[in-house]
């Protein structure tokens, strides 16, 4: 026991030992206190007794011991003769008047008013108090982290670590002096940022940047500064000069300003050319570089707004004609040189080239150009021929229409009724074949027969013999020049095949088409077998003669409907370069691609089917209970008798109504699906009381194709975070805000008051003071504050779960042998409560 | 003249800066959007798939030691260096960065039955079966200077096992009394005993830092208030507990792993009902260990595997082993909750992820959506069966998935006896018991 409390005493906090300490002062005076005047006592005795003999009178005789005496007395007083029980106050009488004896009496009296001290404890039954009253202590330091826990089980998201480092302040430059380059990498930085002298503590200015500024005189900054003030001066006036000139809006200004410019260009390269003409090659190049790219863009095909809208315009205004006509120069010449590329290609490919340029150019030269002379269009088309043989089929019948026109171009004169437009076009296309041939201009010459147009094309000559003399002239250019009128057809033939090959274009030209149907008797050799069905088919046609053509044609026409496909809208000369037009094709190529693929499919007409035989399937069979040759014969190749199948037929009862009954485009499966039903929960799950709480929380999608991004990030925030390479240490007191429990039991008489953290089971929330005034080690102590000022002492091992029950002290010392006390009392004082937790730890 | 045309303001279209991201226009209108459902889930069944197929946990091992290891120890300021005692009395420091030992000691004679680090992480403690306490630096010696413990403390009974306090220069070793010792000296400033048995280890809590927990091997598990120098509660299961392991987040909850399979969590305050019993281990749990969030703790057992337990699930939600991994004496989750060390019979220490299929270093934002995504997903759609089955199925060695059919049959064998002893006895003299009471003998006061 004693080791036990001297372990105890090692344990307790310094202050808690002082209080152990204190506590001896309290124990109940023994009565040894008098022992040290016994002596003295005794010799005054003695006196007393010598004097009295001295006397002889009153001396009183010792009384002779004659017998054993168990009750011998040191003051000769003895029970002998009264034969009576010896009372205190007998005792007390004859040293009523001593004052020495004042003390004993006093002492004896306070003995006499104290009742018998109980019976200690036995020693399990104090450890087991013990234990009892510090797990109580303990739980209820325990339980001020319920809010905390609960808190975080349910929290939706928690961060560890959870207390952030704290980042420490401390003034740069500190930092900076205490930082040492460790790494080669860092040293080098730093050998570097040495070598420059970069200051680092102060930030202010290199080493350099001072020497710089102080070595600059007076005069020099002055002379600087007016360098600079001079050039800023330039500057803006230059600047100002431009802003004039940009806003100058006389196109007669403009003009000569590029003319100048351009003029100033040519001296320049020819100065360059004699010069130095390997830099004038190049300058050439570049040129012709620009004007590749110049040619790469479309901006000079007619297809632009401006384009449009000027060739509206053109037919009232004679200032759009001519701009109109300045950009078609401009695209000839462009696409001048593009075309004798084409011929060397097809003269390598031995054919007959000579002619083969004509046609095109005659009757649609931009598109030709731009479809043709793409390599990879060619490509194309010649990989899926046979698509395009298909596609040459059912444009076939828009064309015919269209070849009378195109013909009565080519060798007629233009008629009277075409608008202003048409004339325009069909002048450019003219102007386009002088401009190629403008040597055998005789035989052009009849060609044009309006006088109307006459002039204009004169005009048009005119200017584009200055384009073509400034243009480089190929010799095949000229040897086609040199051919007769008899010999344009052969060549019409000749590009046939070329044609064919790109059928896009083609459908554009129909003209060709007629062209080469009526020129195919003589083709007899045709290079490109993907050609030939098409090409036997016009044989054939052409054989049979002219008369059947009109039939033909309207055969063509009625296929035609049939595909219901738009017809081209006819165009009298040469617009099939407008936008519209191409997207018209474009619009029929999709359709007519998606007509192919499906053709043959029914979907409609399948889902019927289909619906048809779900409900068949679903309709409840008739049970036939026929027994064959059963009351009649039977046998291979008979039948029960109709009499019979109809007695033993037991019909079906008519099943509920189809839900799809009334939806045409739907068929409702009612059935169970075994292979969906394989994915569908069975069971409820656990946390969900009814189906269709569950339902809802499946139905909500979570991902981002259904959620705003910040609503995504909320839903699909993950519970727990932890930062990768961060220690998480224990939840500490402090972190939520707590103070640390080892402190909470030390503070001594502190009434400091807290707001409790959770509330009692009544829901009042009180105030407790979580201290006590002595003992605190071995008692339960909690006083508190009730909200109604009363003072309750709480048994804190029942405060387990947040409920108050309270419990007297008094009770105390015949504690917890019965089940926890659970019937609470008000409490007296701390007082009070004071001598029972020293009787407490006394035991 | 008035020129109409169409304006756009550009901070609807333009990015601030060109390491924005593009803003995309979006159109949320769920009639775009059909099928939100039958999409989310086949997304979660495809994240569950994809999660099996990526789980492997196991990172590396780390031989070296020439017997089995008996204990680990984690530094509490270094994520990568780790503690190790084996049963040949040597002390192994590991870099787990490195995967490599950076020292070797000859801590002890015989087995090194307990290792603790100090809560700064300076130095730690090694006990072992040669009846001393020993304090080692956690640096290396300098050159020429000899390997040799800071203090050693003569004891007159082997102890079993140490832990130091939390904050404290304070420590505690248990064999047949626990023992608070101050580091300064050679004497204990207080022995606890309640009863005689010999303890086999003891534990401080994290957070309540006065608190200690041991068990001892005749049943019992004692808690104990180091400022009060007393016992407080004991309670007695079925059969011995070999460790506990206290929450570092929940002050009161600790888990104990007992010979019986089970690992049973507690609230320190009731003890006479568990918060949770978690089964499925087919043999004696040897040790247990939270991870520092708290919300899930490992677990290492005599059928050579381990397992981590959620706190609030009763069964476990990952078990890893190989086919060289022995019986696993001693778990540590490493401090920032993504790995777990097992120390195993046959002198290997192993290095798992925390999280299987979980993806190492450092995410793109991208990526880490995508992960949150599919989680949530996975949440999300796991009650239903095909998801459910593909997440919950792991390969086991043929001895644990024979034992754990073996278990199951004995089990409704036994549930079926108490059923019939129900049925065939007065109505209501015998009571079921529930599984959470059933393995608590008794609580002392």
């Amino acid at each position: 026991m004693n080791a036990n409390q001297a372990a105890e005493s090692n344990l307790l906090a310094p202050n808690q030992q002082k209080e152990l300490e204190d506590l001896p002062k309290d124990y109940p005076l023994s009565t040894s206190e008098d022992e040290g005047d016994n002596d003295g006592e005794r010799k005054h005795q003695k006196l007393l007794e010598s004097i009295s003999s001295l006397n002889g009178k009153d001396r009183q005789k010792l009384a002779d011991r004659s017998e054993a005496s168990l009750k011998v007395s040191e003051f000769s007083v003895s029970s002998e003769g009264s034969g009576e029980k010896l009372v205190l106050s007998d005792l007390l009488e004859p040293v009523k008047t001593s004052s020495s004896l004042a003390a004993v009496k006093k002492q004896l009296n306070r003995v006499k008013s104290k009742k018998t001290v109980e019976l200690p404890l036995h020693r399990e039954e104090i450890e087991r108090i013990h234990r009892e009253v510090a797990f109580n202590k303990s739980s209820q330091i325990l339980s001020k982290w319920d809010p905390v826990v609960l808190k975080n089980r349910q929290a939706e998201q928690l961060v560890f670590p959870l207390s952030k480092p704290q980042s420490a302040f401390a003034p740069i430059e500190h930092v900076v002096n205490g930082w040492k380059a460790r790494t080669p990498l860092e040293q080098e930085i730093f050998n570097l940022l040495h070598k420059n002298k970069q200051p680092v503590t102060d930030p202010l200015l290199t080493p350099m940047e001072k020497a710089s500024l102080k070595a600059m005189s007076l005069e020099e900054v002055k002379m600087r500064r007016a360098e600079l003030q001079r050039a800023r001066a330039l500057q803006s006036y230059y600047e100002a000069r431009a802003r004039r000139e940009k806003r100058i809006k006389s196109k007669k200004y403009h003009r000569i300003l590029k003319k100048g410019k351009a003029k100033q260009a040519l001296k320049d390269f020819e100065k360059l050319q004699k010069v130095n003409p390997a830099a004038a090659l190049e300058e050439l190049e570049k040129l012709d570089k620009a004007r590749m790219m110049e040619r790469m863009s479309l901006k000079h095909q007619n297809s632009g707004k401006w384009a449009k809208s000027k060739a509206i315009m053109a037919k009232y205004d004679m200032e759009a004609r001519q701009a109109m006509q300045e950009q078609l120069a401009r695209n000839k010449e462009l696409t001048q040189k593009v075309r004798a590329a084409s011929e060397s290609e097809e003269e390598e490919e031995g054919q007959e080239e000579e002619e083969e340029p004509l046609v095109p150019d005659m009757v649609n030269g931009v598109q030709i150009k731009a479809n043709g002379l793409n390599p990879w269009m060619v490509q194309n088309h010649f990989t899926d021929a046979k698509e395009a043989e298909i596609q040459k089929d059912l444009e076939d019948p828009a064309e015919p229409e269209a070849q009378e026109t195109s013909e009565s171009e080519e060798e007629r004169a233009v008629v009277e009724e075409e608008t202003l437009l048409k004339q325009f076009e069909e002048r450019r296309s003219l102007r386009q074949k002088s401009e190629l041939n403008h040597m055998a201009e005789p035989v052009h010459s009849h060609v044009t027969k309006d006088p109307g147009s006459q002039e204009v094309l004169s005009e048009l000559r005119a200017l584009c013999q200055k384009l073509i003399t400034e243009n480089h002239q190929s010799g095949k250019q000229e040897l086609s020049s040199a051919r007769t009128a008899q010999r344009e057809e052969p060549a019409r033939e000749e590009e046939e095949p070329m044609l064919l090959q790109r059928p896009k274009r083609a459908r554009t030209l129909d003209e060709l088409e007629e062209l080469g149907r009526e020129e195919c008797v003589e083709n007899k050799e045709l290079p490109r077998t993907a050609v030939e069905g098409l090409q036997l088919e016009k044989n054939l046609s052409n054989h049979i003669g002219a008369p059947k053509e009109k039939k033909r044609k309207e055969q063509m026409i009625d296929l035609q409907n049939l595909l219901t496909t738009k017809s081209p809208s006819v165009k009298s000369l040469a617009v099939p370069m407008t936008v519209q037009e191409l997207e018209d094709e474009e619009e029929r190529d999709q359709r007519q691609i998606i007509k192919e693929a499906f053709a043959g499919d029914d979907v409609i007409r399948d889902f019927l089917k289909e619906k048809r035989e779900a409900m068949e399937a679903s309709k409840p069979k008739d049970l036939d209970l026929t027994l064959p040759g059963w009351g009649e014969w039977g046998g291979m190749g008979l039948k029960p008798s109709a009499k019979k199948r109809r007695r033993f037929l037991i019909k079906a009862p008519e099943g509920p109504p189809r839900k799809d009954r009334n939806l045409p485009n739907v068929i409702i499966n009612e059935k169970r699906n075994p292979h969906a039903a394989a994915h569908q929960v069975q069971v409820l799950p656990r946390p969900f009381t009814h189906h269709r709480q569950f339902e809802r929380t499946i139905q909500t999608p979570v991902g981002s194709t259904w959620n705003t991004q910040r609503a995504f990030q909320k839903l699909t925030m993950p519970k727990v975070v932890t930062k990768p390479g961060h220690i998480i240490k224990p939840i500490k007191a402090e972190d939520v805000g707590y103070r640390s429990s080892s402190r909470v039991g030390v503070a001594k008489d502190g009434w400091s008051r807290r707001k409790s953290s959770h509330q009692s089971n009544s829901g009042r929330p009180h105030y407790y003071l979580d201290d006590i005034v002595t003992g605190q080690e071995a008692s339960p102590q909690c006083f508190s504050l009730a909200h109604d000022g009363e003072i309750f002492q709480h048994c804190l091992a029942l405060q387990v779960g947040g409920a108050c029950v309270l419990c007297s002290h008094h009770k105390l010392d015949v504690p917890f042998e019965s089940p926890p006390p659970k019937v609470g009392m008000a409490c007296r004082g701390p007082a009070a409560f004071d001598s029972v937790a020293l009787q407490l730890f006394i035991s | 003249m008035k020129v109409k045309m169409l304006s756009r303001n550009p901070d609807h279209y333009v990015r601030e800066t060109k390491l924005d991201l593009h803003r995309v226009p979006r159109n949320y209108d769920p009639t775009l959007h059909p099928f939100e459902v039958p999409r989310e889930y086949i997304r979660a069944l495809n994240a569950t798939k994809l999660e099996r197929v990526f789980a492997k946990p196991f990172l590396a091992s780390l031989d070296g030691h020439r017997d089995g290891v008996n204990c680990l120890a984690k530094n509490p300021k270094s994520l990568a260096t780790v503690l190790s005692g084996a049963c040949d009395g040597e002390v192994k420091i590991w870099n787990l960065t490195k995967r490599k030992c950076i020292r070797t000691i000859q801590a002890h004679e015989g087995f090194v039955r307990g290792i603790c680090t100090r809560f700064c992480g300076t130095s730690f403690f090694t006990v072992g079966d040669d009846k001393t306490v020993k304090q080692w630096k956690m640096d290396g010696p300098s050159c020429g200077e000899e390997e040799e413990p800071l203090h050693t403390i003569l004891g007159k009974t082997v102890y079993t096992g140490i832990d130091h306090h939390w904050r404290e220069a304070v420590f505690a070793t248990c064999g047949q009394q626990v023992d608070i010792w101050d580091e300064q000296r050679t004497n204990p400033i207080c022995s606890m005993t309640w009863g005689f048995d010999s303890i086999s280890s003891v534990k401080f809590n994290p957070i309540e830092t006065f608190l200690l927990g041991s068990c001892a091997s005749d049943r019992n598990i004692v808690l104990y208030d180091m400022r009060q120098a007393t016992p407080l509660k004991k309670v007695i299961l079925d059969m011995r507990t070999n460790t506990i392991c206290w929450n570092p987040m929940e002050a009161f909850i600790f888990t104990a792993a007992n010979e019986d399979y089970n690992l049973y969590t507690f609230d320190m305050r009731a003890l006479d009902t568990p918060v949770m019993v978690h089964m499925d281990h087919v043999s004696a749990v040897l040790d247990v260990d939270y991870s520092p969030t708290g919300r899930e703790f490992v677990s290492a057992s005599f059928d050579k595997s381990i397992r981590i337990f959620p706190v609030d699930k009763s069964r476990s939600r990952e078990v890893y082993h190989t086919k060289r991994m022995q019986h696993v004496i001693c778990v540590k989750w490493t401090a920032d909750s993504k790995y777990i060390m097992s120390g195993s019979d046959e002198m290997n220490i192993r290095l798992w992820k925390a999280n299987a299929s979980e993806k190492l270093g450092v995410l793109t934002s991208r990526e880490k959506a995508a992960t949150d995504y599919n989680q949530k997903l996975k949440e999300k759609f796991q009650h239903h069966p095909h998801i459910k089955r593909i997440s919950r199925h792991r390969h086991l060695p043929k001895s644990i998935y024979s034992q754990i059919q073996e278990q199951r049959i004995m089990k409704e064998a036994r549930r079926r006896k108490e059923l019939n002893r129900i049925k065939h006895s007065k109505p209501g003299s015998v009571q079921m018991v529930s599984e959470k009471k059933k393995h608590i003998v008794a609580v002392v006061k």
